[in-house]
């Protein structure tokens, strides 16, 4: 194997590692934690407003705004650094396709 | 002996049933088609019903979901502790298992005698065996009063623990109103692990709160079993401190060892301490039938489980959720984690019976907020993430945190978070 199929298949092997794009229901089970304070699949059951719907670059925006101290949290920058860029990035996905009903 | 339902009986319970699964958006199955298999789960509180909703609804609606329950009613252990202060009533954390009927979730209210893993099968008190193709079992706690010489059955009719939400936390209110102004309520604290780690000191909060309005002169004398507070030892001793300094008498490291029912006291290794109300939290172990299908695995009190799937580690094909299982580093038992539990398991169970793979990497979130008035509260939070090498949920470092200072954001926050997690657990 040359030198650029080996760097080409380790890197698609650490890529499916990191983000599993392979996986269908990546960005559901990701997200389904998120519903214990935002609501089942991201519509609010009362006190916030819904994140389901809105569009994944705003939403993908915010995470990473939180993560970096670039918009100030009570509990989302402390929540925010446990996920990966591409985990942050399916999350988006999953809330922007869900309808805010 | 198997005595399947009869067909009337069985569309009966299933009834509305292939409804609506309202969770996925997807069309439901239609009536006629026949269920692909069978998932039980047996216990409705954060954990089970949790599963139960998820299951249906990750299912696509093609798995049937049987919800054992012996309550007709869900209350709340997370905001029960404001039934004490005063500004929460029990009704308001109460709540039945209509919706989850509306989605398709068979809810049948018995109690389960035994599990036979073998046979796939349970046994229950009011209608014939069931069998399943997958069982969650998702039990709760039960209490070690054998652990505190003294309390007895007897001595239970009078010394309350209320921590099981429900009327143990009305009883216990109406103890703290018939207590005089001058009074000394008695709280003991078992060591951990035990149910929701800063919940003992949310109610110490809470009761100084009603005394501080109701009875200014009392006292509130905390036994702790642990050699410090638990959970939020800052956020706590701030609050204590500034609301309700002089109320509130914190002793660490004295385990409560026996009650004296009759003479209002109780007893550690140390020192014998009277009270007016006696509020005895005794240490906990998982859900009894645990123990009957034999899940414990550890100190004869928690179940271990594969994190991937939350399977029990003693008994194939039955997953395990919730406070019962043996915690995972640094992972509390609260209702966050149990219905994060629920839907690791419904992913897992429903990938199992649709020939999928089984998310390798699940990823959980803890949130769990103290109120210490009617006004203010605090949190912490942390992100469980799956360790391949370790095989177990770790809290992912960096993340997670407490709160710089409680106040009534946070309430509010609280407020928001107990209303999304009961429609999720729920419906």
């Amino acid at each position: 194997m040359n030198r650029t199929l080996l760097a080409l298949a380790l890197a698609a092997l650490c890529s499916s590692a990191q983000a599993q794009p392979a996986d269908p229901n990546f960005g559901r089970n990701l997200a389904a934690p998120c519903a214990m304070c935002h609501g089942t699949n991201g519509v609010n059951a009362g006190g916030l407003p819904n994140i389901a719907g809105q569009p994944a670059d705003h939403l993908a925006k915010q995470m990473r705004d939180f993560r970096d101290g670039k918009r100030p949290a009570m509990i989302m920058h402390q929540i925010s650094k446990g996920y990966t860029d591409p985990q942050i990035d399916a999350l988006a996905a999953f809330f922007a396709a869900q309808k805010a009903k | 002996m198997n005595i399947p339902f009869s067909r009337r009986e069985f569309i009966k319970l299933v009834g509305a049933g292939a409804a609506g699964t309202a969770l996925s958006g997807c069309a439901s199955t239609p009536e006629t088609k026949k269920p692909i298999a069978r998932v039980i789960v047996i216990g409705g509180g954060y954990g089970g019903a949790t599963a139960a909703r998820y299951i249906r609804a990750w299912g696509g609606g093609a798995i049937e979901v049987f919800l054992i329950e012996r309550s007709t009613q869900f209350v709340s252990c997370p905001l029960s502790n404001l039934v004490l202060g005063g500004s929460r009533r029990i009704e308001d954390l109460t709540m039945g298992y209509g919706k989850l009927r509306d989605e398709g979730v068979v809810v049948l209210h018995d109690e389960v005698t035994a599990i036979d893993p073998g046979k796939k099968r349970i046994s229950l008190t009011k209608i014939a065996d069931l069998n399943y193709d997958r069982l969650v079992v998702s039990p709760g706690i039960d209490f070690m009063h054998d652990q505190i010489a003294g309390y007895d059955a007897e001595a239970q009719k009078t010394v309350l623990h209320a921590w099981k939400a429900g009327p143990e936390t009305v009883a216990l209110r109406k103890q703290l109103e018939a207590m005089k102004d001058g009074g000394v309520v008695v709280l003991s604290i078992p060591k951990a692990p035990y149910r929701c780690p800063p919940g003992p000191y949310e109610r110490v909060s809470q009761i100084a709160f009603y005394l501080k309005q109701a009875k200014p002169r009392s006292k509130i004398l905390v036994l702790d079993g642990n050699e410090d507070i638990v959970s939020k030892k800052g956020l706590f001793l701030a609050a204590w401190n500034e609301l309700y300094k002089g109320l509130i008498e914190y002793k660490p490291n004295n385990e409560v060892k026996e009650v004296l029912a009759k003479a209002g006291s109780v007893k550690t290794d140390f020192d014998t301490f009277k009270g007016d109300v006696l509020n005895v939290i005794p240490p906990q172990k998982a859900g009894s039938i645990a123990a009957q299908a034999k899940l414990i695995t550890t100190n004869n009190r928690w179940c271990d489980v594969d994190w991937l799937t939350m399977e029990s580690k003693a008994v194939p094909g039955i997953h395990v959720l919730g406070d019962a299982t043996l915690s995972a580093a640094a992972m509390p038992k609260s209702a966050s984690m149990a219905n994060g539990h629920g839907k690791i398991a419904a992913a897992a169970i429903v990938a199992q019976l649709t020939g999928q793979p089984v998310n390798a990497q699940p990823v959980i979130a803890n949130t769990c907020f103290s109120y210490v008035s009617d006004a203010e509260a605090m949190h912490v939070a942390s992100v469980h993430r799956y360790d391949a090498e370790k095989k177990t949920l770790l809290p992912v470092a960096g993340a997670g945190g407490v709160s710089a200072k409680r106040n009534e954001l946070e309430k509010s926050y609280a407020d928001s978070w107990a209303k999304n997690i009961w429609a999720d657990s729920l419906g």
